[in-house]
């Protein structure tokens, strides 16, 4: 999808002394996108975030906002507005309060801007909220407020620093689809900080991994869970499996793999984000991406392969197996969907596994 | 309650520690002249010796006078020196802010001793201005102390949030900081006015001849007829004190509710 870039990062360094936290990150961001900056703590995310905003400056490197250099702009007059991680609510004035501190300035009538406030009240579901005093709120009331009060500005970009890390895992769920509902309705770019992968590939359109500093790879949700171009980016979005595996032959867009434990596959090339150079290497599969075949059931193409089942984890809906292959060093783990009429295997069971060789992922 | 040895030793500690200041208005009202029991009958006439005598008015004008001024200079002092050691970092800040807070153990006869000379060398009076700059000095750490708990309890996104929402680094101040920290401002001002209002010391060495109150009260222990007046005296100051105190504490434990804090600790 082409869009308008309303965000253009190009080659952003930022030093804390010694300390190179940012290291050349490049990248557009369109408008209207649901964009997340994914990693882990210290990873530079929220450095990168605050350097949009404008509470960092960058040491080398451009940011365009709207087409603008942002190069000496304060965060006040940005295009921007924040979510804080604390919220940031300021607790000596009332939610109405709260929610209209931005039209301060906008030359707005009282009426207009009494309005305002209560449109963006309503948006985020606090319609009946506005005079109670800002630290009268719950977690998930708090984070409303924060974000109707960014809003209320018409930024072009709203910035969202880890705005459901302090909220329980229920709360945190009605947040995302809420928030995924507000940037449709409002259609302005939301860009989120988030260490939370599952965060990450609910909401976005697109998300960059980061590590160190560095972009790992920019992708949609997709692309980023089946196509990881990085044993670290696959082992960091969702669980997979990495096996021994010996690249035996390549040609026609094809690469034929040896895999210790499930033996000789044909992958396509477009499954070896790093090239198939030869030699050794690790094939990655998904859990979801293995199937024990029950009594009877065979697999198609004859992959198949043996092994003991050397750990139970039963979810309600999925139990996951950790399945130890026939002359492997270390079990894969397989998640199946619980089915009616279908047993749960018991520890040291026997198992068969089928696999899909279209689900796999070479790095070398 | 069951009273175990501990809470005799509790009892008798603050026996000793409160006795001889609740001997203060038991002789400003008795009207015996002479400081011993048994007491005599409940009289009023010491305080209203208090009344018609103008040196000890001159004394108490300037006292206050002294103790305003020190209570609005340590307090701005402080105001800027907590934001900067709760905000910014810079090289040798533990050192900066431990040698600002230095005054805290200072011995005061060495600080009294010290301005005394720098006054005389530099061929300047004492006078009350002088008493201001040396309680400035040693109010100072005290209000660093309590703003630097408003400072750092106050969320630093929340000035971020006031900028990012169109407000310039002043108006962010006005607008925020200064509401959030203003329990902590009162508490200081009240605090630092105490202090200087008690002070001896340093008053005694730099006042000259404009006595400040516990000076003033110090030179009538000369004479034993006027004693039971010194009672009298030393009872409103320990009322006044008392009561100064208790505002102080509740701004500041207001200041906290506000913000919707955890209570940490202060001075009482």
């Amino acid at each position: 999808m082409s869009r308008t870039p309303i965000v253009t990062l190009t080659g952003v360094h930022k030093y804390y002394g010694d300390y190179h936290a940012l290291r050349g990150i490049t990248a557009e961001i369109g408008q209207g996108e649901f964009f997340s900056l994914l990693g882990p703590s210290g990873c530079g995310k929220t450095t990168l975030l605050r350097a949009i905003a404008g509470f960092e400056d960058i040491s080398e490197g451009q940011v365009l906002l709207d087409g603008k250099d942002m190069e000496g702009v304060p965060p006040n007059r940005r295009p921007t507005n924040m979510v804080f991680q604390s919220y940031a609510i300021f607790p000596h004035m009332s939610v109405a309060e709260n929610v209209g501190f931005g039209l301060r300035r906008s030359g707005k009538s009282a009426e207009e801007k009494r309005r305002a406030v209560g449109e963006a009240l309503e948006m985020v579901g606090l319609a009946k909220f506005g005079s109670r005093a800002a630290h009268a709120l719950s977690g998930g009331q708090r984070q409303r407020v924060a974000l109707a009060r960014a809003l209320i500005l018409k930024p072009k970009v709203l910035l969202l620093d880890e705005p459901l890390s302090a909220l329980d895992k229920k709360m945190r769920e009605v947040m995302q689809v809420e928030l995924i509902r507000l940037q449709r309705e409002v259609g302005i770019t939301f860009i989120l900080v988030t260490h939370d992968q599952e965060e990450a590939l609910v909401m976005s359109d697109r998300i960059a991994v980061m590590f160190e500093g560095e972009i790992a790879q920019l992708d949609d949700p997709e692309t980023l869970y089946r196509r990881p171009k990085s044993r670290r980016v696959a082992e960091f979005i969702g669980s997979m499996n990495f096996l021994p595996a010996t690249v035996v032959g390549e040609g026609n867009g094809r690469v034929s793999v040896e895999v210790l434990g499930l033996g000789r596959t044909e992958l396509d090339a477009a499954q070896c984000p790093s090239g198939a150079r030869g030699g050794a290497g690790e094939v990655g599969v998904r859990p979801e991406s293995l199937t024990i075949l029950y009594e009877g059931q065979t697999a198609e193409g004859g992959r198949e392969a043996d092994g003991t089942v050397k750990e139970v984890v039963y979810y309600g809906d999925m139990t996951y197996y950790d399945v130890l292959l026939d002359g492997t060093p270390a079990p894969v783990r397989v998640s199946m969907r619980n089915m009616p009429g279908r047993k749960v295997l018991d520890f040291g069971a026997r198992a068969r596994l089928a696999w899909d060789p279209r689900s796999m992922v070479l790095f070398c | 309650m069951r009273l175990g040895p501990l809470g005799v030793f509790a009892g008798l500690y603050l026996m000793v520690l409160y006795a001889p200041i609740v001997l203060l208005p038991m002789f400003a009202f008795n009207s015996g002249t002479i400081i011993a029991f048994p007491l005599q009958g409940f009289t009023l006439n010491w305080f209203a010796a208090l009344l018609d005598t103008p040196a000890l008015h001159e004394a108490t004008l300037n006292s206050l006078i002294i103790a305003v001024s020190t209570a609005i200079f340590a307090t701005i002092l402080g105001l800027f020196a907590a934001r900067a050691a709760t905000r910014y970092s810079f090289p040798g800040k533990a050192g900066i802010v431990g040698f600002i807070m230095l005054p805290l153990v200072l011995p005061e006869v060495i600080v009294a001793i010290a301005l005394l000379i720098v006054l005389m060398q530099l061929g300047l009076n004492s006078g009350t201005w002088s008493i201001i700059a040396g309680h400035t000095l040693i109010c100072t750490p005290f209000a660093i102390a309590i703003l630097q708990g408003s400072f750092s309890n106050m969320d630093r996104s929340l000035e971020e949030a006031a900028v990012d929402l169109g407000e310039t680094p002043w108006s962010t101040f006005r607008l925020i900081t200064l509401p959030l920290v203003t329990p902590g401002i009162i508490a200081s001002l009240l605090i630092c006015f105490t202090i200087s209002l008690d002070e001896f010391i340093i008053a005694f060495f730099l006042s000259g001849n404009e006595p400040t109150l516990p000076v003033y009260l110090w030179g009538q222990l000369r004479f034993p007829a006027r004693l039971p007046v010194v009672m009298a005296l030393g009872t409103i100051l320990v009322a006044l004190s008392v009561v100064l105190l208790i505002i102080a504490e509740t701004f500041r434990r207001r200041g906290l509710k506000r913000a919707g804090l955890k209570d940490t600790g202060g001075f009482l």
